[in-house]
């Protein structure tokens, strides 16, 4: 017995003393390979989410390394599965940091496991962009964690605006994935919207990500008659969610936010997902160039149509490249600083531009789901963004995608609405 | 009137799938006053099988009521494989020593069922393909309308899936009834619950008939498995997890033992989550509390009932 404790205490000591010997190498060295630290969810309930993260950025940092790299510096990326567990997140993010010494972390979607691992990233000092963990309280964690996508608040407010002046919904019904601080934070903000707007909730209802059936719910939901039904949660329960509202006869439209973009939701849902909207992040359609040359370089990659994860993703890996060549360092203070005076980049997912609570102020995008594909509805604007129709490019293409859609759809009126939507958004909000 | 009804369909339905789980874990500790943990992922394995099976043939992109029958028969017999595999390899060279030491395995193979699937086929959830479709000769007054439906009255309707659920699950249990009481497999099988060593004293062949309730009992969860993947399309490796709970507390609810007791249970449980869903609302509960409604009324029932609803006060054979 007091071997093996000596043995043990022999290996404490030499793991310690390595660890504080690799500490001691600089971290912050400005020459050498960028390491950049990934985590995501390769394997988990959202590995959809995870494996578009890793590709999205994947490319871009494939790209940047092709183009002679940062200042001359090589990008290396160390990818770590979290399974989609916040506990396994904040292990591999320390790991990250204390192990493979990175400069930087990228990650993750689902906001628990972002919030899970935030801390960890703010106490090592490594500035972390999530890419679209739009939870608010994500980058609340400290200084040095961002965002490149819009938060719950502003996507919950969307689609309240949505439900209320463009469905000219008066009920709604509230389907809440209960364990998500995602789900729970669009619930929270889309109810204080739609009730403020005039609206009122006649149902609220919960689920859990290990649920296998939801009648009980939906038929307690059916018996309360809403015009709308709002299912804030992931594409692995929305799909059956739709399904068995469809067997129970629902016939009110299911609204979602960016939890529903993946492929798989159709696989799920199939046709019972029709006259769905939800909002996202960008449009694969969208004519701008930058758009247009991700999808096509995307495709030729991957074989497949790059969701928004993946954009957003691909422009995380960009707008931290982009500050590292402007700090000109690695090092943490300076790269923080950089990233925080991001202005304008024109990424794929929209004009980026960090603000004071370390997050991207954009439009959200709606869609209508049709047969396995997006329909798109119309662009929402956040509070004080100019609408792209009194703007020049690059914004005024969207307005373009939104004319051509509505044209498709039932004629100009929709396209007026669309307009009008966005610039009663406006200036609600001034 | 017509949601209570809703209610009470959605409820039996997915408590016919608890029932037909807790089967198993009643059967196996009748026997071998086994807790056998990995049970619940036998489901999970059932449900794959059928998945594999379903692409194998080619079932997927083309219903019908055979291919279906096909799919469930196939996926019960590849489960039983599993059980019996398990019995043989993790239980039987364990039977000799401390009842522990079998529990204790059991949750090792339930772990390693689990990560060997999730690092075989990852954690996302798979979409199982719709194979259920009635025969297009039967007359129209008998085929569901568009969403699959048949109305009763006012809103309420019932699926043709959950009519496949509960119509399935009662002819297996009619068929485990006749094959426990109408059968010498099954008198053995009594005997052997009853006391294993004058069993073999008797010249019954024990390990094959602990082998042959592995099979049963595993081959009922399969059916659970591809049932429930009619109701509700996603699979992934961690599915049987919490089903598998609920349905061991449905067989301890029931009285762990007691064959008429699991479905009783199984039942039970599976109205109770509905209903508190369906109502709870009503009376302060928010359906967020379903699972834990559940557990205390198990734990109300054992406290006033320590052996279960139906099942009977024997002393413990120590």
């Amino acid at each position: 017995m007091q071997r093996i404790l000596v043995a043990l205490g022999l290996m404490a000591t030499l793991v310690l003393g390595l660890a504080c010997e690799r500490r001691g190498g600089g971290a912050a060295s400005d020459t050498g390979p960028i390491k950049i630290g990934v985590y995501a969810d390769l394997t988990g309930q959202t590995s959809s989410f995870g494996q578009s993260t890793k590709n999205g950025i994947q490319m871009a940092a494939d790209e940047i390394n092709k183009a002679g790299g940062i200042n001359g510096r090589q990008i290396q990326l160390v990818v770590e599965d979290d399974q989609g567990l916040p506990a396994q997140a904040a292990t591999v993010v320390t790991k990250l940091i204390n192990q493979d010494k990175v400069h930087a972390v990228l990650g993750e979607v689902a906001s628990s496991n972002s919030l899970a691992a935030a801390p960890k990233a703010q106490e090592a000092k490594i500035p972390m962009i999530t890419p679209s963990s739009t939870n608010p309280k994500v980058t609340q964690v400290g200084d040095y964690i961002f965002r490149v996508c819009f938060i719950d608040p502003f996507q919950g407010e969307v689609m309240a605006k949505f439900a209320i002046n463009t469905l000219k919904a008066k009920t709604a019904a509230v389907l809440t994935d209960v364990n998500s601080d995602y789900s729970r934070g669009l619930d929270q903000f889309f109810t204080e919207k739609f009730t403020k707007m005039g609206g009122r909730i006649v149902e609220r209802q919960s689920y859990t990500q290990t649920d296998q059936d939801f009648s009980g719910q939906l038929t307690a939901i059916r018996s309360a008659n809403p015009d709308v039904i709002y299912v804030p949660g992931y594409y692995g329960q929305v799909g059956v969610i739709a399904k068995q509202a469809k067997q129970l006869g629902i016939k009110a439209p299911l609204l979602g936010g960016d939890g529903w973009d993946a492929p798989q939701l159709f696989q799920l849902g199939g046709d019972a997902l029709n006259g769905s909207y939800f909002s996202n992040h960008y449009s694969y359609e969208d004519p701008r160039p930058e758009v247009k040359t991700f999808v096509d370089a995307y495709r030729a990659r991957y074989n497949v149509i790059p969701d928004a994860i993946a954009a957003l993703a691909y422009d995380a890996m960009k707008v931290l490249a982009d500050s590292i060549r402007r700090a000109g360092s690695t090092d943490g203070q300076k790269l923080r600083d950089a990233i925080a005076q991001t202005t304008n980049y024109p990424g794929v997912t929209g004009t980026i531009s960090i603000n004071a609570e370390r997050n991207a102020v954009k439009p959200a995008t709606v869609f209508e789901l049709q047969s396995g594909k997006y329909v798109f509805k119309e662009n929402i604007y956040p509070e004080g963004m100019t609408p792209p129709s009194t703007t020049a490019s690059p914004t005024s293409s969207n307005a373009n995608t939104a004319a051509t859609n509505a044209n498709s759809g039932n004629a100009s009126t929709a396209n007026t609405n669309a307009a009008s939507t966005a610039n009663t958004a406006n200036t609600a909000n001034r | 009137m017509d949601t209570f009804v809703q209610q009470l369909i959605n409820g039996l339905t997915i408590g016919f799938i608890y029932a037909l789980i807790a089967l198993g874990y009643t059967m196996v500790y009748g026997i071998l006053r086994l807790i056998n943990f990995a049970h619940g992922d036998i489901y999970m394995v059932g449900a794959f099988s059928g998945y594999f099976l379903a692409y194998q043939l080619g079932l997927a992109s083309e219903p019908s009521l055979l291919g279906l029958g096909a799919v469930l028969i196939g996926a019960m017999i590849m489960a039983a494989i599993v059980g019996m595999t398990i019995e043989r390899f993790a239980y039987r060279p364990l039977r000799k020593y401390a009842r522990m030491t079998t529990l204790i395995a059991a949750i090792g193979v339930s772990l390693f069922i689990e990560y060997l699937f999730v690092a075989r086929f990852g954690n996302a959830p798979r979409s199982f393909p719709q194979l259920l479709k009635l025969p297009g000769w039967l007359p129209q007054a008998l085929q569901p309308d568009q969403n699959g439906n048949y109305r009763l009255f006012g809103r309420a309707t019932i699926s043709i899936v959950q009519m496949l659920i509960i119509f399935v699950s009662i002819l297996l249990m009619l068929i485990l009834q006749w094959i426990i009481y109408r059968t010498k497999l099954g008198t053995a099988m009594r005997a052997v619950s009853f006391n294993l060593n004058s069993a073999k004293l008797m010249g019954i062949n024990t390990d094959m008939i602990i082998a042959f309730t592995f099979a049963l009992g595993s081959s009922l969860a399969a059916a659970g498995g591809v049932l429930t993947a009619q109701y509700n399309p996603t699979i992934y490796p961690l599915m049987g997890i919490i089903t598998g709970l609920k349905a061991f507390v449905a067989a301890v609810l029931g009285g762990i033992g007691n064959i008429p007791g699991a479905v009783l249970g199984g039942l039970l449980i599976g109205m109770a989550e509905t209903f508190v869903v369906g109502y709870g609302q009503n009376i302060g509960i928010p359906s967020t509390y379903r699972d834990a409604v559940a557990f205390s009324i198990l734990i109300l029932v054992l406290l006033f009932r320590p052996a279960g609803l139906l099942g009977s006060t024997v002393q413990e054979k120590v």
